[in-house]
């Protein structure tokens, strides 16, 4: 969101949006698709009495799958990115898994790590921390060597080197990254809360659409919409101010 | 006299290519000493080499006397006493003309930010830049930036400055305004080590001139003779190449 008109262009989008639906919802008139008005009501009733608990755990492990993401990638591409001899090594592995669809390997992770919290997490990792990894790395090849070399000239130690010119450098590309993957780690957390578990958006929706209760499920719909939505501007803001030289 | 620097058969390998062949020389206190020389001779290399930016491969590198390659001074504060200027100006573009004066002396000296932004001021002044304090890098000109590299150097207080072809990357109508800091600079008694290929400024200013060539020092002198009446073939061979162009 860079200026006023992408806040109006969002907000124009989400009012065609709703009004399409809404002219649709007219048209059917048929309970499985509700009027938007009927379920915004709905969302205001039931937010904190059935929905709250279920947004949080899905916020916990979409931050924790991020963060943990972070965790693991940024270091692992620093290291990529700063010798030769590790990228040789791990970057065969990474491009290799890169394009593989991360979707397939649910069955996998959950015989290995079973139904609960754990694949959940990882799903999300496997899915953003090969672009940390990447765009991490890359942000730390493309600062000029001599930028290190005139810090370096003022008697810096390693770990200032890290803290003033490679982590200002490649924060930013390393936010986008995950803006980038959040839309598809978003999916993925939907789609792994719909096992094995009672909590969550995912549940969410699907236990409302077996209860045939659409107002609910689309209620659901939306504010996990929502909360993308939020988290995807975030990090956008987040980038923006971390960034200032761009 | 006081030598700050003084180099003892000095050699730097690049896997089989030797770039620096015993090079012996030194650096006086409030010395002026230029070093010309062929693309590729190992200037360059010499000065990272001082900077330990480069680490030699054998010989001795002493300052004030003591061999820093002993490990009797921690690299990082040998460093700071040196100062450094690049030829492609490397500030760091992120942060503002004051900023890249003040991160080292904050982050390195340690010193409080009022102190470190009167420095900053004190330098930036003396080469002309106050005007642009708050600017990025990437709003000002080449021989501004090179101006507040060398103010950058000079805020940390160092005992001595290493230019490494300083005006190299610049547009000839701003050459002028970079070379006369640096004259002031010599006038006003700080010692310089400089790699050049500005001749005029080597025979006006220094003290000493160096002509390397092919990883050896082949001679040094005063400008008036190294300019004037070389002693070596090889260092009249290319001062005719040189001032030809
Ligand atoms: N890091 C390095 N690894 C391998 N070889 C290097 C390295 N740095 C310099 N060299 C080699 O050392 C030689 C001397 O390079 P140097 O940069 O010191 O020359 P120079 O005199 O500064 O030349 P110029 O006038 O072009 O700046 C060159 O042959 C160069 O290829
Ligand atoms: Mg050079």
């Amino acid at each position: 969101m860079q200026s006023k008109e992408s806040w109006r262009g969002a907000f124009c989008s989400l009012a065609v949006v709703l009004v399409a639906w809404w002219l649709i919802s007219w048209i059917i008139r048929l309970p499985i698709v509700p009027s938007p008005v009927d379920v915004f009501i709905n969302i205001g009733q039931d937010f904190f009495t059935k929905m709250e608990n279920h947004v949080l755990y899905s916020l916990g492990r979409i931050f924790g799958g991020i963060g943990l993401s972070i965790i693991i990638g940024v270091p692992l591409g620093y290291l990529m990115g700063t010798y030769e001899r590790v990228n040789r090594l791990l970057s065969p592995l990474v491009y290799f898994t890169y394009p593989v669809p991360k979707l397939a390997l649910l069955p996998v992770v959950m015989l290995l790590f079973g139904l609960g919290e754990a694949s959940k997490l990882i799903m999300i990792v496997l899915i953003v921390v090969f672009q940390i990894i990447v765009s991490s790395r890359d942000a730390v090849v493309n600062i000029p060597p001599e930028i290190f070399r005139s810090l370096q000239s003022m008697g810096a130690s390693r770990i200032q080197m890290l803290t003033e010119i490679i982590l200002p450098a490649t924060l930013p590309e390393v936010l986008t990254a995950t803006r980038l993957a959040l839309g598809t780690a978003v999916s993925i957390l939907f789609f792994t809360e719909t096992f094995g578990t009672e909590f969550g958006m995912g549940y969410f929706i699907m236990d409302a659409w077996l209860r045939v209760d659409y107002l609910d499920m689309y209620g659901g719909i939306v504010v996990l919409s929502l909360m993308g939505f939020l988290l995807f501007t975030l990090i956008d803001v987040a980038e923006k101010r971390l960034s200032p030289w761009r | 006299m006081d030598k700050i620097i003084e180099v003892r058969h000095l050699r730097k390998v690049f896997g089989n290519n030797e770039v620096l062949k015993d090079i012996n020389f030194s650096v006086s206190k409030g010395e002026v000493v230029c070093i010309i020389g062929a693309s590729g001779s190992g200037k360059s290399t010499l000065l990272r080499c001082l900077n330990l930016l480069e680490y030699p491969t054998s010989g001795e590198i002493l300052f004030h006397g003591v061999n820093i390659l002993e490990q009797k001074m921690s690299n990082a504060v040998y460093r700071t006493k040196l100062g450094m200027v690049f030829q492609q100006f490397n500030l760091f573009n992120n942060l503002s003309v004051l900023d890249n004066c003040m991160v080292g002396q904050i982050k390195v000296l340690k010193k409080d930010k009022e102190s470190a932004r009167k420095t900053a001021m004190k330098y930036l002044e003396l080469v002309g830049m106050v005007q642009y304090i708050n600017a990025k890098p990437d709003q000002i000109s080449g021989g501004q930036k090179q101006r507040v590299a060398i103010a950058r150097a000079l805020s940390m207080e160092p005992e001595a400055l290493l230019f490494d072809e300083p005006t190299s990357a610049l547009d000839p109508e701003l050459v002028g305004e970079v070379l006369k800091v640096m004259k002031d600079l010599a006038r006003s008694g700080m010692t310089m080590l400089v790699v050049t290929h500005e001749m005029g400024f080597a025979r006006e200013v220094a003290n000493r001139v160096v002509f390397m060539d092919a990883g050896v020092i082949v001679e040094e002198n005063v400008p008036e003779v190294i300019f004037n009446n070389p002693a070596n073939e090889r260092t009249r061979e290319f001062l005719r190449r040189i001032l030809d162009q």
